[in-house]
């Protein structure tokens, strides 16, 4: 049976995974929609940025986080402003990272589906006199509906998985920020491998059924065939 | 054409032949160090240093696994231990290059007491140190903190780093107040310390011994033996007690 801190890392690890999945296609989603259909000369751009956490080693970009959300750093100041205190070594500065770091597995995916939706079926509702809201809605979300699925799963999977940047921002507290990866990488690097392997199978049956589930919750509903 | 590179590459191999070069796995903290021992080393004997830095532990498992590193320096004495015990490294070549100082650190200059008292200030929101399971710097700061009766205190404080090399970005960036690394790597020569620090009594904690060790893919390789020798030397001493370790 898993300890209770084992019980701890996995209901972290499935709150940060779902938070940082649902703030990604809240971000995303516009994000995707604007670079699907912009002709701005400054898109490229944009997309190379969506793309750059692809770039960096995550344990440093965990580093350039700290730096920018330290005491020092203009986010770390900002949000001391607010009253909020520092990011570094808590819950909320985990999913901070986590949304930026996941950030390109979410929006390329609803970017390529965006982009094929046919301008003419857009153009087909203009038509009918539907807001541009009703045409997003009504007609671009269902159609861009498996790029949803697409980069759900991809967003969770890899909040789950990514390691490097929580292990910086996180600082591997228990409870608090000590995740699965973070806390099956403790277990490996002290040669306590049976309970690594414990971990391992642990969270990779705890992904696969959330996996297998969000696939079967958007299964692409068709007319059940007729035979004759 | 050909006849001249050929006449051009044999003086180049020959050179290579005598100059060899050495595969070592450096612990982090050393990693400073062992840039500035390498060059001595290299004008000395003509050798070249292939270094790789990086955990003790985790070379531990990539030597197990046949890593082709020939010798290492590792963080503490039980590595160089059990490399031998298990047949990885030559018995008898294991001794101590190095003793290590730990420090409580922090980047603010003057926030740091003579005697560390504000280990217990309210003004700490987070210590840094290295995970203690696996770095011997981590294990020391921990029996300082308990030492000093603040294990209560500190626990909601600690932050884990995976090295001692993390640990120190954490206290660097200033996201911790405070962090336990080691003094080479806040005092290095030539450079004016940053921050302020507290130089730990060693008999707070159990010490630090970091162990070198000749590992079987080294043997038979000249370079090898003469890195070792050239760390029990006296330039190298000097280099290493310059770096802030102890004899």
């Amino acid at each position: 049976m898993p300890t209770a801190a084992e019980w701890s890392a996995v209901r972290l690890t499935a709150e940060l995974a779902g938070l940082t999945t649902l703030l990604l296609l809240l971000v995303g989603t516009p994000l995707a929609w604007w670079l699907a259909r912009t002709r701005s000369p400054a898109k490229p751009l944009w997309a190379a940025l969506v793309a750059m956490p692809l770039v960096l080693p995550p344990t440093v970009i965990g580093f350039y986080l700290l730096l920018l959300m330290g005491p020092h750093g203009p986010v770390g100041q900002f949000t001391q402003w607010l009253g909020l205190g520092r990011l570094p070594f808590t819950f909320s500065g985990l999913v901070v990272a986590s949304v930026i770091y996941s950030l390109p597995f979410v929006v390329q995916p609803l970017q390529q589906a965006f982009e094929a939706v046919p301008e003419r079926a857009l153009e087909a509702a203009a038509t009918l006199r539907a807001s541009p809201w009703d045409r997003f809605f009504s007609v671009a979300l269902p159609l861009a509906r498996p790029g949803f699925v697409t980069a759900s799963v991809l967003g969770f999977a890899h909040t789950v998985g990514e390691f490097g940047v929580v292990l910086m921002i996180g600082g591997n507290i228990p409870d608090r920020t000590r995740v699965l990866s973070v806390a099956l990488y403790d277990h490996v690097e002290a040669t306590e491998f049976d309970q690594a392997h414990r971990l391992a199978a642990g969270m990779v049956v705890f992904a696969g059924v959330v996996l297998v589930s969000l696939y079967v919750a958007n299964r692409p509903r068709r007319e059940p065939e007729r035979r004759p | 054409m050909k006849a001249l590179l050929l006449g051009l590459s044999f003086p180049l191999l020959a050179a290579a032949a005598q100059a060899g070069q050495v595969q070592v796995a450096v612990a982090a903290n050393f990693a400073g160090p062992i840039a500035r021992i390498g060059a001595a080393f290299t004008a000395a004997t003509g050798h070249e240093l292939k270094v790789s830095s990086g955990a003790t532990g985790k070379f531990y498992t990539q030597i197990v696994s046949g890593a082709p590193f020939e010798v290492l320096l590792a963080a503490d004495d039980e590595t160089p231990k059990r490399l031998v015990a298990e047949g990885h490294a030559v018995a008898g070549s294991a001794y101590t290059y190095a003793i290590g100082r730990l420090v409580l650190w922090s980047a603010r200059p003057g926030f740091v007491d003579a005697q560390g008292a504000v280990l217990g200030s309210d003004q700490v929101r987070h210590v840094a140190i290295a995970n203690p399971k696996v770095a011997p710097y981590g294990a020391a700061a921990l029996e300082v903190i308990r030492a000093r009766g603040l294990a209560e205190v500190l626990a909601p404080k600690l932050v884990t780093a995976e090295s001692i090399a993390q640990a120190h970005q954490f206290a660097a960036t200033g996201n911790a107040e405070l962090g336990f690394v080691a003094l080479s790597q806040v005092a290095v020569p030539g450079r004016p310390a940053s921050g302020s620090y507290w130089l730990v009594p060693p008999r707070l904690y159990g010490e630090i011994r970091q162990d070198a060790v000749l590992l079987q893919a080294g043997v038979g390789n000249p370079a090898a033996a003469a890195l070792l020798d050239f760390l029990k030397g006296d330039a190298a001493k000097a280099l290493i007690r310059d770096a802030g370790y102890g004899p």
